[in-house]
């Protein structure tokens, strides 16, 4: 027989499945298989649905799709037979995904199935709705299940109240038709109703506030004494185990109990007897036991302070502590955490038990174990503990090594009494583990070195021996080729020595080789050698011995595949050779960082996420291309534009200071414009938006455009050379500067607004042989959006061929390039090509356009490239 | 909801049952599997029950060859829901006979019928082992 026929059995199914040797052929059988189901599904062939629906369970559980099967489900659902309908409901849960629509389709059964006289059947849609229920459903539904909780049959009774949670969880409007039938349950003897009944009771608790008064008027007594019938029964098989009757229940009870007498003060008191009567006399030798001792802890350490229960408690805790079962040690570690917001000290005696714990064998006690110590972390004991878990650090697994360092450089951070002692733990946490520690964690160590003046020769001479242990660990290496590159004077000099160290003899070249082997390592990353890269730049001009050394190092580089070294090679290597006069102030000490900013800015990181990619738009990588003069601070590039960066989390602004933004973004913007054009530009562009008038030359040219049309070119001519030409004669409002004069023209006339081209065209480049000129509009209703008419005119007397025009605009704006009308311009103004371009400008009000070109075409079939900047665009686009 | 989800997996690491409360998609299943089987499969047996993935708890407990994994909110009393997996084995053993991986396989459907008399929307429902099984037995009676 062919075992892929439709009759396959679902024994036969599983062993063909089972007899597979690898998943492509388990996925060949599951597919063959499919097709067989869906081939009997299109025959609609009753007979083989119940085999059909279990194959499909099991082949969903392998994990493939089988939303074929849904509709199978539903028609097994709507079919008389109970055993069609227990597998049809069985694989509703199952395979049946939150798609509304098909929900939809089994409310109207489920409604029959609810008012079925079988009580079985009854039970089974009590079951499916209380595990697939969506809101519609609950609303629809609440009325049936709310009649069933009243049903004669406790089996009935106890689907209804699990099948109320999830109503009243859908839907908590519904919570209090819920109320007052719930008590009725609090009081029955069927322990499946009673634990039903006291699970809804305790979901309506946390719903409503008026059920939770309620209830601890009118139940808790009741409640009380069921417990202690239950503590107190005698030995009933059903329920036993480990001669505790029903456990479950136990615990149940003392969850709800929790509840009704959280931030209550009388309803605590009544049930602390109970309370004391289970955490006594509860046998601790079993499994069964503890867990009841463990959820009466919880009780006791969340209702109102009672002194004795709570010291009851802690012992519990503290006997859990030292148990051999890893399971009740876990348990124990986990009451402990939330004891700490109780009793502090109480968990503070049992230190050393819970030190003990974090070096256990097994992870999840280890991992509960920090936890707790790092609650337990005050000042007073920061600095053993500390020591206990950087000792650990050596010897601790792999994957455990992150959570540590987390952990103990958090500690770190928040308690050292002492700067020295802050830097020492840190590099002892870096040089064990630094590839663990997080940018953020070394970057406020810099910003801590930076801050102790006095430290600084210390810190530079221990990183400098730590790092000649070794040099594996990413982030030691970076915060020690900054302190080189930063206080090389200091290690060379043994500058500022503390009585605690012992002198060491570091040569120049000792320094420089350290850094050396830092940039040539293949195991640190981009980052850490770019940061070696500036250190040894400042090395340069502090050892002036090892100036030629370095360079060669440096220039080694100039050929490097990666584009950020290579350019810091090509960069630095250029103020090395070329700019003695100028090298010293370039590479001066940074200056000390703001720790009150960097701790700000690293509390509101949130917000700074979505600014930061803007800022790094506006930043230029390291800036280092700008020979002419540049200062200090623009090397480092510490907001050498306006822009401000406040919002930028912390980690970005150290990452500024150290000019090691990497981001691909600004990598290209810095590398191709900032050597051609000189200083200005890149400035000019980044702070156009900030600085009314900004550079002399174009201001000029704003006013005689912008007059173009109105003056007669004398005057014209006069404004350009403002001091000999009396402004008021041309300012209507009699403002004596060139500024208001500007402002005026603007805002200040009415009428060009009105008709639309309210600007003036500008030519806004022009050079020996081509010019262009922008007539200006605005798309009506959107005084965001400039539509830009361009045209371009020939000077010369010779044709360009193969005309194309480009431009690129700063982030925020946004252009539109239309097609040109033509592509040849011909000669000598016969003839002109027009462009439309559309910009539209996110900072309307607050920025000006401004505009980068670049013109190419062919003369006489050879490549002539012209570029410019627009930056004499009419204010107010 | 305490139980978000129960597993039961074989030694090789092979999903034999798994019920869900909560929804997740069929990619994010198996993932999930995956993930917490090689967790909890990697784990000795002097080590405890429970491993902390993700957001939940997963409470462990080994039979022979089959693994029991009960994945639980945070706040759940991992003990108890030890002695539930003890509870669930029993009841199966009432029903098959020292149950093993292939009875579980072979009778996939009763095995759920018996969870969903255990546990609806990740609640515990009964306790009785007789309760559990009666609706089944019936079941088994008239077909």
């Amino acid at each position: 027989m062919n075992p892929f026929s439709s009759g396959t059995r679902l024994r036969d199914m599983i062993r063909a499945i089972r007899a597979c040797k690898t998943a492509a052929e388990e996925r060949a059988v599951v597919r063959k298989e499919c097709a067989a189901i869906r081939a009997a599904i299109n025959e609609n062939d009753p007979d083989y649905r119940h085999r059909n629906l279990a194959k499909l369970m099991f082949i969903h559980m392998l994990g493939y799709p089988t939303h074929f099967g849904q509709m199978e489900c539903l028609k097994s659902i709507a079919s008389a037979g109970f055993p069609e309908k227990r597998i049809g409901y069985l694989g509703l849960m199952l395979l049946l995904d939150e798609r509304q629509e098909v929900l939809m389709l089994v409310t109207n059964s489920l409604k029959q199935d609810l008012n079925h006289t079988n009580q079985y059947i009854v039970g089974l849609a009590l079951c499916a709705l209380g595990n697939i229920c969506s809101a519609e459903m609950a609303r629809d539904l609440a009325p049936e299940v709310e009649r069933l909780l009243q049903f004669r049959d406790p089996n009935i009774r106890k689907k209804a109240a699990l099948c109320s949670v999830r109503i009243i969880k859908k839907v908590p409007d519904l919570a209090e038709n819920f109320i007052n039938p719930t008590a009725a349950l609090l009081k029955e003897k069927h322990h499946g109703v009673l634990i039903t009944g006291i699970q809804l009771c305790t979901d309506l608790c946390k719903a409503s506030t008026e059920a939770l008064e309620f209830y601890r008027k009118r139940c808790l007594e009741g409640l009380v004494k069921t417990l202690r019938d239950v503590v107190n029964s005698p030995y009933a098989p059903e329920y036993d185990i480990a001669g505790i009757t029903d456990p479950f229940l136990h615990i149940r009870l003392l969850r709800l109990l929790r509840v009704l007498g959280h931030g209550d003060a009388d309803a605590s008191d009544c049930m602390n007897d109970i309370l004391a009567q289970v955490a006594t006399k509860t046998e601790s030798n079993k499994n069964a036991g503890n867990a009841i001792l463990y959820e009466c802890v919880e009780t006791i350490m969340s209702i109102e302070d009672n002194g004795g229960l709570r010291v009851l408690a802690i012992n519990i805790l503290g006997r859990f502590l030292s148990n051999r079962d890893n399971n009740i040690r876990y348990v124990a570690l986990n009451m402990l955490m939330k004891a700490i917001a109780v009793d502090a000290q109480a968990v503070q005696r049992h230190r050393a038990t819970i030190l003990e714990c974090v070096k256990d064998s097994d992870a999840s006690i280890r991992k509960r174990a920090l936890e707790l110590v790092y609650l337990l972390v005050n000042e007073n004991n920061v600095k053993p503990l500390t020591k206990e878990l950087t000792e650990y650090l050596e010897v601790s697994d792999q994957e455990f090594k992150g959570d540590l360092t987390a952990k103990i450089c958090s500690i770190v951070e928040k308690f050292s009494p002492e700067k020295i002692w802050y830097i020492d733990q840190m590099l002892k946490v870096l040089s064990e583990a630094g590839n663990f520690v997080k940018d953020e964690v070394w970057h406020a160590l810099v910003v801590v070195i930076s801050n102790a003046s006095d430290l600084h020769g210390y810190t530079v001479r221990a990183f400098y021996r730590a790092l000649q242990a070794t040099a594996e660990q990413e982030s030691l290496v970076r915060v020690a080729v900054w302190c080189i590159g930063e206080y090389g004077d200091m290690l060379v000099n043994n500058v500022g020595m503390l009585n605690i160290e012992e002198p060491i003899t570091v040569t120049e070249s000792d320094a420089a080789d350290v850094v050396e082997v830092a940039i040539k390592s293949h195991n640190l990353d981009l980052t850490t050698k770019a940061m070696a890269m500036i250190a040894l730049l400042k090395l340069s001009s502090r050892f002036p011995s090892c100036s030629e050394r370095i360079k060669d190092i440096i220039v080694q580089h100039k050929g490097s595949l990666v584009l950020e070294l290579q350019q810091r090679s090509i960069e630095f290597n250029s103020i090395i050779a070329k700019h003695h006069n100028i090298r010293s102030a370039l590479v001066e000490r940074m200056p000390v960082l703001d720790e009150a900013t960097f701790i700000a800015r690293r509390a509101g990181s949130l917000p700074a996420a979505v600014s930061s990619s803007s800022g790094a738009s506006l930043n230029l990588p390291n800036g280092v291309a700008k020979p002419a003069a540049a200062p200090l601070m623009d090397l480092l590039d510490l907001s050498s534009d306006d822009a401000p960066a406040p919002s930028s989390s912390g980690g970005d602004f150290l990452q500024d200071l150290l000019g090691v933004d990497l981001s691909p973004a600004s990598v290209p913007s810095g590398t191709n414009q900032a050597p051609k054009a000189g200083t200005d530009v890149l400035l000019d562009l980044l702070s156009i938006g900030s600085s009314p008038v900004q550079s002399n030359p174009s201001t000029p040219d704003i006013l005689s455009s912008s007059l173009d049309n109105k003056m007669p070119i004398a005057t014209l001519d006069g404004l350009s050379s403002p001091p000999s030409v009396p402004v008021r004669s041309t300012s209507a409002g009699g403002a004596a500067s060139m500024m208001d004069l500007l402002d005026g023209f603007v805002s200040n006339s009415p009428k060009p607004e009105d008709n639309g081209s309210a600007y003036p065209s500008v030519v806004v480049f022009e050079s020996s042989s081509l010019r262009l000129t922008f007539n200006f509009s605005k798309a009506p209703g959107s005084p965001q959006t400039t539509l830009i008419e361009a045209t371009f005119t020939n000077l010369s007397p010779n044709v360009y061929t193969d005309f194309i025009f480009q431009a690129a605009v700063p982030k925020f704006l946004q252009l539109h390039l239309d097609p040109a009308s033509s592509n040849t311009l011909p000669a000598s103004g016969t003839g002109s090509v027009t462009q439309t371009l559309r910009v539209t400008n996110s900072q309307h009000g607050k920025k000006s356009l401004v505009m980068r070109i670049r013109i190419a075409y062919k003369l006489n079939n050879k490549d002539v490239l012209e570029e410019g900047q627009i930056s004499n665009f009419p204010r107010g686009l | 909801m305490g139980i978000r989800f129960i597993l039961m997996v074989n030694k090789q690491g092979q999903t034999r049952l798994a019920q869900y409360y909560e929804w997740l998609t069929l990619e994010e299943r198996r993932a999930l599997e995956g993930e917490i089987v090689r967790k909890c499969l990697a784990r000795t047996e002097q080590q405890c029950s429970f491993v902390e993935h993700r957001n939940y708890k997963i409470v462990y407990r080994r039979y022979a060859s089959l693994f029991f994994l009960v994945g639980v909110d945070n706040d759940e009393n991992e003990l108890a829901i030890l002695e539930f997996i003890h509870l669930l084995v029993e009841t199966m053993d009432r029903h098959f006979g020292n149950v093993c991986e292939l009875d579980i396989m072979f009778h996939l459907e009763k095995a759920h019928f018996m969870l969903e008399e255990m546990v609806m929307n990740g609640c515990i429902v009964e306790t009785s082992k007789s309760n559990i099984l009666s609706p089944i037995q019936l079941m088994d009676k008239t077909s």
